[in-house]
């Protein structure tokens, strides 16, 4: 082994270290601490997957659209299987910590808005952490750029008030929410409270008259009909359109016939099990992702509390947390919130009033980023992730230019924007919403496809024209 | 660092994608082997991983070869020959 991997190899056994240690001390200190560290290591644990299976959202449609390769869209739908799977287990036996979100035409929008910003950005939201992990300066951008976004887009009012129509304003205010949040001011709260939180929240379960937490609602209606059933419509789609003409040439070339109908269902699993890395780690994510929500209702149990806003009061630092008492705290994989909420937290601290509205002010508070389980699981994220290269010899420090720059924070802008829309990124308005049910989730999935695919088309213009500059004297 | 296109010797033409992240270096490979002929190789070099398990995608379903695979260090050069 030579000395750069033998160092990198020593990196990794740091990083691991670093996390077990503060899981170790901050157990030591109080037992209440296991919250975090359960947040942590499932954290830990996708970031492994992500860079072991190259797992990016950004990249399922995107490159399908530019490039023809159908890997990510069965990855994903992979592991949304899994995780489906397992959550059905875990809502019909009463553990589950999710909740449906209000969904409509807003979240496609928000989706489509989402889906051209993770294209620009060369990574969704949960792509950018795990490229972080790798040494990608480009991706870092990105996540700065999501973060300050949203913490920006989140309490902003003056003249972005004037956009808001008059019917979200009034009723906005009809919600009687506590004066201090001063819902009527703000463009994200007359959005939230006058007009997503007037929509309804369905999953597939609730839609055909099954109740969720019952075996036939969770196994039938979320996961037949609101997964298997769309999942396996759209990887026909991805077959037939992308993969179909590929497998003919082939099965010509081998047998010197044109395929059967059996033979195309051997083509369509060939192109399921194409690349066994991204399949692993769809395994492995769907999983770990339906048994966080399993072992964080076990830890809330276990504490007698609904929120770690609760446990934080109990640990004495409940600064930043919500007027309800309340900080962000799922159950399950998220990424996008706990980003804007370390930024909120550094810009109260430089001054900016930021308590005052809904994201932060009423649901998810601003507490300090050391002692949020949510922004631990992704730091964790991002360890895992730079194990793993490491591990593989695959870190590798990568400083953006200034092309790159531009695009990381224009991609990471329109994903801030498109998650506050939507609620959500690839993540938590998409994989777990789809995989718990949640109609929304494939009204996201959809704006992000529409999304990707636009973004396509400008990035081959770009390129094009790129290439045309560069290559003026190359002769071909 | 901008993309690099070079003409090693005749039917062999380099692609420096060193710096760039998805989904750069895969859609640059796709335009360049679009542009070469039959027969010809295409060495592209990057350093994305991602872009790395793309881009074999990419050539096995156009059924171009990639005739030579190197990864060191987070650093990746295919050699591809278009067959199609």
């Amino acid at each position: 082994m030579d000395e750069k991997a033998r160092k990198k190899k020593i990196w990794a056994l740091v990083i691991t270290g670093f996390f077990s240690l503060v899981s170790v001390l901050t157990y030591a200190y109080n037992d209440y601490y296991i919250y975090l560290s359960a947040y942590l290591w499932f954290g830990f644990i996708y970031g492994m997957c992500l860079q072991y299976g190259r797992f990016c959202f950004a990249s399922a449609f995107r490159d399908l659209f530019a490039v023809g390769v159908p890997r990510m869209v069965v990855g994903i739908m992979t592991a949304t299987l899994f995780f489906a799977f397992v959550s059905s287990f875990v809502t019909a036996t009463g553990f589950s910590t999710f909740h449906p979100s209000p969904s409509g035409i807003h979240s496609t929008i928000a989706g489509l808005i989402f889906g051209i910003g993770m294209v620009f950005a060369g990574g969704c939201a949960s792509g950018s952490l795990y490229k972080t992990g790798e040494g990608n300066g480009v991706a870092l951008l990105v996540v700065l750029s999501i973060s300050v976004t949203q913490s920006s887009f989140a309490d902003i009012g003056g003249w972005f008030n004037k956009l808001v129509p008059n019917s979200w304003h009034e009723s906005a205010i009809s919600k009687n929410l506590p004066a201090v949040i001063n819902a009527g001011d703000g463009w994200l709260d007359q959005y939230l409270a006058g007009y997503v939180w007037n929509h309804p929240t369905l999953t597939f379960a609730k839609v055909l008259g099954m109740k969720n937490e019952s075996f036939l609602g969770a196994f039938t209606g979320n996961l037949l009909i609101g997964v298997i059933v769309p999942a396996l419509i759209m990887l026909a789609i991805v077959y037939v359109i992308w993969v179909k003409k590929s497998f003919i040439r082939d099965s010509i070339k081998d047998s010197g016939r044109a395929p059967d109908l059996k033979n195309h269902l051997t083509g369509f699993w060939r192109m399921i099990l194409s690349s066994k890395r991204t399949s692993i780690a769809g395994l492995i994510l769907g999983v770990a992702c339906g048994l966080q929500m399993f072992v964080i209702e076990g830890l809330r149990i276990k504490f007698g509390v609904r929120n770690a806003g609760e446990i934080l009061g109990r640990l004495g630092s409940d600064f930043g947390v919500s007027i309800r008492g309340t900080v962000f705290d799922p159950g399950y994989w998220y990424v996008t919130t706990q980003e804007a909420q370390w930024v909120g937290w550094v810009m109260h601290k430089l001054g900016w009033n930021n308590m005052d509205n809904i994201f932060f002010g009423y649901i998810n508070g601003i507490p300090n980023p050391a002692l949020n389980p949510a922004d631990w699981m992704s730091l964790a994220l991002i360890g895992g992730a730079a194990v793993m290269a490491l591990l593989s010899n695959e870190f590798k420090f990568k400083k953006p230019t200034k092309e790159l720059a531009v695009w990381a924070i224009l991609g990471g802008f329109f994903m801030g924007i498109g998650s506050r829309l939507g609620l959500g990124c690839n993540v938590g308005a998409f994989f777990v919403r789809v995989s718990n049910g949640d109609t929304g989730g494939w009204l996201f999935g959809l704006g992000m496809i529409g999304g990707a695919f636009i973004g396509v088309k400008f990035f081959n213009w770009w390129t094009e024209r790129r290439m045309a500059k560069e290559m003026a004297g190359l002769e071909l | 660092m901008a993309v690099k296109f070079d003409k090693k010797s005749e039917g062999v033409y380099t692609l420096d994608c060193t710096g760039y992240v998805c989904p750069h270096p895969q859609i640059y490979t796709k335009k360049m082997l679009e542009k070469i002929n039959q027969g010809d190789i295409l060495e592209v070099t990057f350093d994305n991983p991602s872009s790395s398990e793309s881009i074999a995608a990419m050539c096995a379903a156009n059924g171009n070869e990639i005739i030579e695979k190197n990864a060191e260090g987070g650093k990746y050069i295919y050699k591809i020959k278009k067959s199609a």
